[in-house]
């Protein structure tokens, strides 16, 4: 979920509320309510000071803004919220303060729109760009960081850092299209990036930007690539080296009244949206608001596309359908008025409870009627919706291997054993190297990309943990008796992902003498509880077997029905050393799904 | 018991008495140690109110063993004095007597003896007095007597600098008669046997009371984990509230499962390496429903059943790729297209609670594997009031008033549902939540390390109470 922090006087400013500073508590608490009721949470309040303060120390701090600052989260699909401009308007438009504004695409005043020309070399690295220009735009320093704020909201989130999409902004004036967006070899492109005083070539950008605290995220993106994709203007000026930066040229700043707006992509609708965004959200501030100068862009293939889409879409809808989902007796008037609020302007089409809803360019986040059912749900106000208990009737069950495993668990706390709780994941050193076993021979699954070396594999035995478990309660009184009753991993090429689990049951004895009678004893009761009985052909019996995990001759197999089931035994003096143990230990470990 | 004569002795002296007496005094008439008078004293308090006694400590003055050797031979200076005949002494050999350094210069000060330096077989010492009044042995023998009052202060603080004083703290008690005080002490039984009950001595007998003040010899057993007890607690709510358990013994999924069939695009942040933890061997799942597949392909790519789907280029490959589930929802996922399949749809509720892994930067109350606890409803015509209706009635016998903080619920989306062939029409609400916070909060444990994996501390699965999620 991402949190979006806005100034509080701006903002109060921007809804038209006064307050004296006697009333600022009340303020706050008011904006809470209104947060929850729009379907947001005022996470914190608190200021740039507070913040450093936190995070790196008074010291730090000290000379750092103590404007008050509401830090708001904002589901993660609502791109429309993540600045002041839409979170004002969203809320605005709730209060039924103002009506959701109708955004425009326009033509150029020349009638000539802009061209921007993508080229087939594009075509395997970043093939999709769209772009927009927004005319006669008045920044002011708020307007102009809430500007830039947003372009790096969005590139952290839809963008998917910058991988999907990546938007670069430039002062119109300084360049003359068409533009076009290519792709060359490293060596061959060479510009001023934004905010560098000499001209680099992409080589040695990319070269510069491994130390860049913020930029060297980005650069795998393009980095092996053959090619960078780019773009020039008509007299070969570079616009941008996307995903990575912009040329220093066509910079913006606060001066700037044209800009030009491009955004290039892996993902042609995500493109689409962020630009959308930024064009519905910054319009507000351009000579006639909300309108959008139309930009051409020409595909390789010769076809060309106007941008931005500012598309609205229709949907209709019963308010039956949405009382029936919701669990409300709204009128379809009613309705259309509650999702007019959410900013998808409503009406009743006169046709039974039918109600057509406009999903508005700024509201990508809905693509299917329950979304709207979702934000009539919201309007209203879930703590309206009466509470109901849902009709259906069934009959419970529990998994069988679960009960068994339940039962077992008790009887075997009941036979003086204590639950050990341990990690499904391990070392391959755990689960082989220790035991005195070699990884291949395994059937363990391994994970492709743990961060640290206890998350290689997944267990294929309990043992290790519980050995694991001995080793950081050495200092309790002796003898320490445990037992595990879960699931190991193994490769199992008949299921569809080649793994499956296995449920085991594990226990452990350790203590001044090995007490390999203390486990055969609790094989023999666990038997007993499994109502299988000592025998060679109708039950059970153990057998001498050799194991590295187990001292020689003090090992055996556990044969049920004819069937290898687990082993128990004295532990290897090797395997007690390697898990930084000191005192003799026996250790049984059973299949329990033959059991069921 | 104790010497049960000497306890009558004390009980005897009491008997005299009307207020009390302490016990230091009860030793010194009956000369014995005043720790075996306080040995009496407990073995009499342990028979109930045959007498009360209360601690009182008193400070009083003892003999140093130089003090006592004093008593017995004189002090140094006089024993000196004593030592040298009219004819005088070498000062040579009287150095050499024991007392001959310490006395001499004492001697000296009280003007007993003098010193003739020039004397013609070497320096040589006289007496200067016919007799001596030994004063400190005299006093010395005052305090041994336990006369100490007769001595004043500056005095015994002197005969404490020379250490021949000390001063020592004694406890003591005040013994006054009890309620039920008599002078005899019958012998006490520490407990019932077979044989008193066969004879039927019991009847004749007393018996010690017991301690109730102690704790009493912990029981030999097993114990079960907190959290698995936390565990079982929920079980018994969803199963009470009619709800079936899921298989969800299967950590390796498939993206397909884990994600797509969950209309989780796959671009979503959360199939990302830094959350997931995807498996190289064995690294893709196979035999996927095909004609199911497509039908999420469709529905992500170019969308259907109503919805604008993602517009993405949605690749098998990405699906294909083997994981550790991230949520039990994958298993929803499954039981609910199976659901599907089965023709007649028929309403089901279900649950689970397994282990889910994230690939996470750890913390606190983060670690790469945690619990999760899921309830699932499909049936026709479920409403948001149903949902926030079974809600309030699951958290209400979990006995927690802020749900909210600790999960997750929702309704599942059309797109995940309608290409699973479950009828339009059907609604499916779900809720999740991990096992691990609830039961931190319930047992107090602010990190989740001192709960989970190989490092906790047994003695606190030892010492954890059972589990009353209502309580």
């Amino acid at each position: 979920m991402p949190t979006v922090s806005v100034k509080r006087d701006l903002l109060f400013q921007a809804l038209g509320k006064k307050y004296k500073n006697v009333e600022i508590k009340r303020a706050d608490e008011e904006f809470d309510e209104l947060c929850f009721e729009f379907g947001l949470e005022l996470d914190e309040i608190t200021s740039e000071k507070d913040i450093i303060s936190r995070e790196q120390g008074d010291v730090r701090a000290a000379g750092a803004s103590d404007v008050v600052l509401y830090k708001i989260d904002v589901p993660a699909n609502r791109y429309d919220l993540l600045c002041l401009e839409g979170l004002v308007r969203g809320l605005q438009v709730f209060k039924q303060k103002i009506e959701a504004p109708y955004y425009r695409r326009v033509g150029a005043t020349d009638g000539k729109p802009q061209r921007f020309i993508i080229t087939q070399e594009t075509a395997v690295l970043r093939p999709h760009a769209v772009a927009a220009v927004l005319r006669n735009i008045t920044f002011t320093q708020e307007r102009y960081d809430s500007f830039i704020e947003l372009q790096e909201k969005l590139h952290q989130n839809i963008c998917r850092k910058r991988s999907l999409v990546a938007i670069g902004t430039h002062d119109l004036d300084t360049i003359s299209g068409p533009f076009t967006y290519t792709a060359k070899a490293p060596d061959d492109i060479c510009f001023k990036p934004l905010n560098q005083k000499e001209e680099s070539t992409a080589t040695e950008l990319m070269r510069l930007y491994k130390n860049d605290s913020h930029l060297r995220h980005y650069l795998h993106i393009i980095e092996d690539e053959p090619h960078y994709p780019i773009i020039y203007d008509s007299n070969g000026v570079v616009l941008s080296m996307p995903p990575i930066i912009n040329g220093d040229h066509s910079k913006i700043s606060l001066k700037t009244k044209n800009v030009f707006i491009e955004c290039t992509a892996t993902d042609l609708t995500k493109a689409k949206i962020v630009l959308d965004m930024m064009v519905t959200m910054f319009s507000e501030y351009c000579a006639k608001p909300f309108t959008v100068e139309e930009v051409e862009v020409v595909c390789p293939d010769g076809s060309t596309c106007l941008y931005p889409d500012l598309a609205y879409r229709k949907e209709l809808i019963s308010g039956d359908t949405i009382n029936q989902k919701v669990g409300i007796k709204e009128s379809a008037e009613s309705l259309a008025r509650l999702l007019t609020r959410m900013c998808l302007k409503a009406e009743v089409t006169g046709k039974a409870d039918e109600i057509e809803v406009e999903i508005p360019p700024t509201r990508s986040d809905v693509i299917h009627a329950c979304d709207i059912m979702e934000d009539a749900a919201m309007a209203y106000g879930f703590n309206n919706i009466a509470r109901t208990k849902p009709k259906t009737y069934t009959i419970a069950n529990q998994l069988p291997l679960n009960k068994l495993s339940e039962l077992l668990r008790l009887e075997l706390a009941a036979a003086g054993f204590t639950e050990a709780l341990t990690f499904a994941l391990c070392s391959q050193e755990d689960i082989a190297d220790k035991l005195g076993k070699k990884i291949s021979d395994s059937r363990a699954v391994h994970i492709s990309n743990p961060k640290t070396a206890e998350f290689q594999v997944a267990r294929t035995t309990l043992l290790p943990g519980l050995l694991k478990t001995l080793a950081a309660n050495r200092k309790l009184p002796l003898p320490l008796k445990l037992f595990e009753i879960s699931d190991v991993v193994l490769k199992d090429d008949t299921t569809d992902v080649g793994a499956r689990n296995n449920r085991r049951l594990c226990a452990v004895f350790y203590n001044k003498i090995p007490g390999f009678e203390v486990i055969h004893g609790l094989l023999d009761r666990v038997m007993q509880l499994l109502d299988v009985k000592p025998s060679r052909d109708q039950g059970y019996y153990i057998q001498a077997a050799s194991d590295s995990i187990f001292f020689p001759g003090r090992c055996a197999e556990i044969i049920s029905h004819g069937k290898s089931v687990g082993c128990l035994g004295v532990l290897h003096p090797d395997v007690i050393n390697r898990f930084e143990l000191t005192m003799p230990c026996s250790a049984l470990d059973l299949d329990i799904e033959p059991f069921l | 018991m104790a010497d049960a004569g000497l306890a009558e002795s004390v009980l005897e002296r009491l008997e005299k008495l009307d207020c009390g007496v302490d016990s230091q005094d009860v030793a010194s008439v009956l000369s014995v140690d005043h720790q075996a008078i306080v040995g009496a004293v407990k073995s009499l308090q342990s028979l109930g109110e045959l007498i009360s006694a209360e601690q009182r400590s008193s400070k009083h003055w003892e003999l140093t063993a130089e003090g006592k050797e004093i008593v017995e031979q004189g002090s140094h200076e006089a024993r000196v004095f004593n030592a040298i005949p009219t004819e005088g002494l070498s000062q040579t050999d009287l150095m050499k007597l024991p007392s001959g350094k310490v006395g001499f210069s004492k001697a000296m000060s009280n003007k007993w003896i003098r010193l003739d330096k020039g004397h013609e077989s070497g320096p040589r010492v006289f007496r200067m007095v016919e007799s001596i009044e030994d004063t400190v042995q005299d006093k010395l023998v005052q305090v041994q007597k336990g006369l100490t009052g007769k001595l004043d202060e500056k005095e015994k603080n002197e005969l404490k600098k020379r250490k021949l004083l000390s001063e020592v703290t004694v406890k003591s008690y005040w013994l006054t008669k009890g309620p039920s005080f008599s002078t005899t002490v019958t012998k006490q039984e520490t407990d019932l046997t077979a044989e008193m009950i066969a004879s039927g001595t019991w009847r004749d007998k007393k018996f010690k009371p017991y301690n109730f003040e102690a704790l009493g010899v912990p029981p030999e057993c097993g114990h079960l984990h907190p959290l698995m007890k936390v565990r079982t607690q929920f079980r018994q709510i969803f199963l009470e509230m009619g709800f079936t358990e899921m298989p969800t013994n299967n950590f390796i999924e498939s993206s397909f499962w884990n994600f797509d069939s969950l209309f989780q695009p796959q671009q979503h942040p959360a199939r990302d390496q830094h959350d997931t933890f995807f498996l190289s061997d064995p690294a893709v799942a196979k035999d996927f429903p095909m004609d199911y597949l497509e039908r999420v392909k469709k529905v992500h790519s170019e969308g259907g059943y109503g919805s604008q789907g993602y517009k993405y280029d949605w690749k098998l490959e990405e699906a294909q790729k083997n994981l550790l589930r991230t949520h039990t929802t994958a298993v929803s996922a499954r039981m609910l297209y199976k659901l599907a399949q089965q023709g007649k749809f028929t309403p089901v509720k279900y649950f689970s609670i397994d282990r889910v892994f994230r690939n996470e930067t750890l913390d606190a109350t983060h670690l790469a594997e945690f619990h999760q606890i899921e309830g699932v409803v499909a049936d026709y015509g479920l409403t948001l009031g149903d949902l926030m209706g079974v809600l309030h009635q699951f958290f209400t016998k979990l006995g927690l008033k802020k749900w909210v903080e600790v999960g997750n619920s929702g309704v599942f989306r059309p797109e995940m549902l309608l290409p699973m062939g479950i009828p339009e029409g059907v609604s499916v609400i779900a809720w999740g939540l991990s096992l691990e916070r609830p039961t931190m909060i319930k047992y107090g444990i602010n990190n989740i390390r001192e709960l989970v994996g190989h490092k906790v501390n047994l003695q606190m699965v030892y010492d954890s109470p059972i589990c009353r999620l209502d309580s």
